[in-house]
């Protein structure tokens, strides 16, 4: 029922609120930032996705506010209903699309995002420097975004990918695992 | 048929090169240019640049048509919005599978040999016209990956393969 609630909202908001950009403007722009990380930090691709995740996490901590602002939803209930949120809302409000959500841990704090497309990744191919295809995570930044966003609604995650299709694998997956629900603290003393 | 492609950057530096033979009439898609003339291809494709360079301000195409002949071999051009041509050569088969043995009679009938290859016929320009298209697509494709940069070699498998998925389709 709530997974059917979130695909509406989703549509919704899609339909009625966000204003439209030009997909091949966003391809290349995220294109060429991550190509000129490549060159700014020599291939060192391992830096790139720190990079990368990095951005997205700088991206994710202002986006959540759009987020509420624009689809009205309350807070979820536990982590499924959360996940739900980010594939049908989220994804749907930003990207235009919304992963499936499959391979629930037993314990319901992981689940993986199938990216069956990828607007961030259209016409690229990874460099062939035998690296590249091994090394880069090209769409790190989705990482990140959901990372940051999260960390704004009290969820500590983690997020990582674990396939892509740029690497010749068979789906683009992302893993997201909670680490736990940060509650009200106070803030740290200086010392 | 054989065929030999190339693509040529702005600054007449050659980006990506393929050989191939027909795929019509039975044809096994493999390039049966001459050894000791296959070299040759490259030099009449770079001395059709001129010509292409004279004819691609006329008629505002992008398909260029048949612009050039040496000998029997003909070639195709195509430009690019981005000045990027695309060289198609087009050279009868001089001798077949049999004769490939022996290099005596297949030194002789090289030249000797009378085309009746029609370059201008519209039965050759069309499927010429559809592979060039064909190619562009998957050229628009590739150079719009954020890691080429412009007249960068093109080394993509993706895009090679594209390029013979359209020669076995239309040539």
């Amino acid at each position: 029922m709530a997974s059917t609630k979130a695909a509406r909202i989703g549509e919704d908001v899609w339909k009625t609120r966000v204003d439209k950009v030009n997909a091949e403007l966003v391809t290349l722009t995220y294109g060429t930032i991550v190509a000129q990380l490549c060159a700014d930090f020599d291939a060192d691709y391992a830096e790139v996705n720190r990079q990368l995740d990095k951005m997205g996490y700088n991206i994710g901590v202002r986006l959540i506010e759009d987020f509420l602002a624009k689809s009205g939803t309350a807070a979820c209930a536990n982590f499924r209903e959360t996940a739900e949120m980010i594939a049908k809302v989220g994804f749907k409000m930003f990207l235009n699309i919304t992963p499936p959500i499959t391979n629930w841990s037993g314990d319901n704090k992981q689940f993986s995002l199938i990216f069956d497309e990828n607007p961030l990744a259209d016409f690229v191919e990874l460099p062939d420097d035998g690296r590249a295809q091994d090394e880069l995570w090209f769409s790190n930044i989705l990482c990140g975004v959901i990372r940051g966003a999260l960390e704004m609604v009290q969820l500590q995650v983690e997020a990582h990918f674990v396939s892509d299709v740029l690497r010749g694998n068979d789906t683009t997956e992302m893993r997201i695992s909670l680490i736990r629900i940060i509650d009200d603290e106070m803030p740290p003393d200086d010392e | 048929m054989s065929y030999y492609f190339a693509i040529i950057g702005t600054k007449d530096n050659p980006l990506f090169e393929h050989e191939f033979g027909t795929s019509r009439q039975g044809g096994d898609g493999v390039a049966r240019f001459r050894e000791d003339a296959r070299h040759m291809n490259q030099f009449i494709v770079h001395s059709s640049l001129d010509i292409v360079e004279e004819v691609q301000w006329g008629g505002g195409q992008m398909y260029l048509k048949h612009v050039d002949s040496f000998r029997n071999s003909h070639v195709f051009s195509f430009i690019t919005g981005g000045n990027v041509k695309f060289m198609l050569l087009v050279a009868p088969d001089t001798h077949n599978a049999s004769r490939a043995s022996s290099a005596s009679t297949a030194r002789s009938s090289t030249y000797g040999q009378v085309s009746t290859y029609n370059p201008t016929a519209p039965s050759t320009e069309e499927p010429i016209r559809n592979f060039f298209i064909e190619v562009y697509d998957a050229w628009l494709k590739t150079i719009m990956s954020p890691f080429y940069q412009v007249n960068m070699p093109v080394k993509s498998p993706v895009f090679r393969g594209r390029v013979a998925g359209a020669a076995k389709k239309y040539l």
